[in-house]
């Protein structure tokens, strides 16, 4: 549905600009650790995540999974081992290649929906253009905002603040997309829907996506590989690779082995 | 959701039929302390309980200030006396914007200005009126500038403190989406500043109101501090009472259009 608007964005650059990194992984941690201050939030974290996979990662509140992605977002400067973002250091592309939906909506209050999701158009795309209006649009209709275009932050529910936040993040188009919780405010129906829409985004885009949840059940479903965290410090439990054909069935029968894989792991 | 509220309240709306017109004459209650005061005013004045040289009765006031109107004097101190503080907030409101912008967006300049700033806001607005005679004279130049100074410190203050105090979840966001420096200034930092902004200008007008009266009352032969200070020369309470209700009705006009202004910008 949102085709429309697709044809008429100038986003071909964006596939030109990725053979770069048809050796690298598209995402690549050694050895990471973070602190702060005393606090050891990551200890030694290795993952590799190749150009256009699913990576999901789970873990216990507190075992750093919000930190990894701030790492890789580039948002954190200080950090010890090696964090790169198709092969380039994230110390030096900073956020450059990477899109970032944050666990809280972080929405602009004194703007409307459809300007918030407009922050998150690439630079080069001018604003006021038609074809990105109509992109904006498509994507709040795509994340089930239709009609709320015109609302501001303060006059939407947490699920739907959620949801604007997402459509800023799928409107930057990045080469690779964080996304840290995002579905964790919705309702189980509201959630499905999302979860099968940023599936079709990925499948059509092909872009890379690391998932941090604390859902087991979407982890599984959602990913080709689940990266489990444990502990704190954060260290990387067991990585488990979900085995089942996409599109996926939500009781396909690889998704329950995996999900006994994960929930295992986690000690539970 | 919203009907059922509206039903669950049917009932009580229909006894309260009659509520919605009591509340829109509400604000006529802050009438009536004021007009038990002019009441006991005119009583005390005309019992002889306090002699008419020292305070006039409240028709006496009214006639005086009827007369200065129909001579056509009082337009022309009224008219002065606005404009001073309409170019004492123009010029003292810009200077604090820019500084305000300067020392909320650079540290630098936060360490050298700030300090010097924050202490010259505590000297009182009369010490400076000698000074400013000195180096100024007593033309329109001396007042406006004294005038611009009250006015000054408040919206330096606010807007200073506003765009430091911008939320570190926005400007991350900002960052993830690779803004730009202009871009997240133009679509983050500024529009999170206006709200203090705007109660640092309504501070500002406030304090330009106690500037001009400062400045007329030393050094004018227009304004309404002008005439404030000759009513006192020519022994005339009436010319003193009229001037002060004068100052307050002007300086509550300008206090709500200001609101006004904040009401539309914030309030949205």
């Amino acid at each position: 549905m949102s085709s429309v608007g697709e044809g008429a964005i100038p986003d071909g650059d964006a596939s030109e600009e990725r053979p770069e990194s048809t050796t690298d992984p598209s995402l690549a941690v050694r050895g990471l650790t973070k602190r702060y201050g005393e606090t050891v939030a990551l200890d030694g974290v290795d993952l590799a995540v190749d150009e256009g996979e699913f990576v999901a990662v789970v873990g216990p509140s507190g075992c750093g999974k919000s930190t990894l992605l701030r790492v890789l977002s580039g948002l954190e400067e200080c950090f010890e081992g090696e964090a790169a973002v198709g092969g380039t250091d994230v110390r030096r592309a900073g956020s450059d290649h990477v899109g970032m939906v944050f666990q809280e909506p972080r929405l602009l209050a004194w703007a409307d929906v459809r300007e918030n999701v407009a922050i998150g158009l690439p630079a080069d795309v001018d604003r006021d253009d038609p074809a990105a209006r109509d992109r904006v649009d498509d994507l709040i209709e795509t994340v089930g905002l239709d009609g709320f275009a015109e609302s501001r932050p303060g006059e939407l529910s947490g699920g739907m603040a959620q949801r604007v936040s997402l459509a800023r993040g799928l409107a930057y188009d990045p080469e690779v997309l964080l996304l840290d919780e995002p579905f964790s405010a919705l309702d189980r129906l509201t959630k499905y829907e999302q979860q099968d829409h940023l599936l079709d985004v990925w499948a059509e885009r092909g872009t890379t996506v690391a998932l941090v949840t604390h859902d087991v059940e979407e982890a599984a479903y959602l990913a080709d590989r689940v990266v489990v965290l444990g502990g704190q410090p954060g260290t990387v439990e067991a990585v488990i690779d979900v085995d089942a054909d996409r599109p996926r069935d939500r009781t396909d029968g690889g998704l329950l082995a995996a999900r006994r894989e994960i929930t295992d792991a986690l000690g539970l | 959701m919203a009907t059922t509220r509206e039903t669950g309240r049917a009932s009580a709306d229909a006894a309260a039929e009659t509520l919605p017109d009591a509340d829109r004459f509400r604000w006529l209650i802050g009438f009536v302390v004021p007009a038990a005061i002019v009441v006991a005013w005119h009583l005390l004045v005309a019992t002889g309980v306090f002699a008419a040289h020292q305070l006039p009765a409240p028709l006496r006031v009214v006639e005086t200030l009827y007369g200065l109107g129909a001579s056509g004097e009082l337009w022309g101190h009224v008219a002065i006396t606005v404009q001073r503080v309409f170019l004492g907030v123009l010029l003292g409101a810009s200077v604090g914007i820019a500084l305000g912008t300067l020392t909320g967006l650079s540290e630098l300049a936060a360490d050298l200005l700030d300090p010097l700033l924050q202490s010259l806001k505590n000297i009182p607005s009369l010490a400076w009126v000698p000074l400013f005679l000195l180096w100024f004279g007593i033309g329109e130049g001396a007042k406006v500038l004294l005038i611009a100074v009250g006015a000054f410190f408040p919206v330096y203050l606010n807007l200073s403190a506003g765009i430091g105090e911008v939320s570190e979840d926005l400007l991350e966001v900002a960052e993830v989406y690779d803004l730009g420096r202009i871009e997240s200034l133009r679509r983050v930092v500024f529009p999170a500043a206006v709200p203090s902004l705007l109660v640092g200008i309504r501070g500002g007008v406030g304090l330009a109101w106690m500037f001009v009266v400062a400045a007329e009352l030393i050094a004018a032969s227009e304004g309404i501090g002008f005439l404030l200070s000759d009513g006192r020369v020519l022994a005339r309470p009436d010319i003193i009472v009229g001037s002060i209700l004068l100052f307050a009705f002007l300086g509550n006009l300008s206090d709500l259009a200001v609101k006004e202004v904040e009401n539309r910008v914030v309030g949205r």
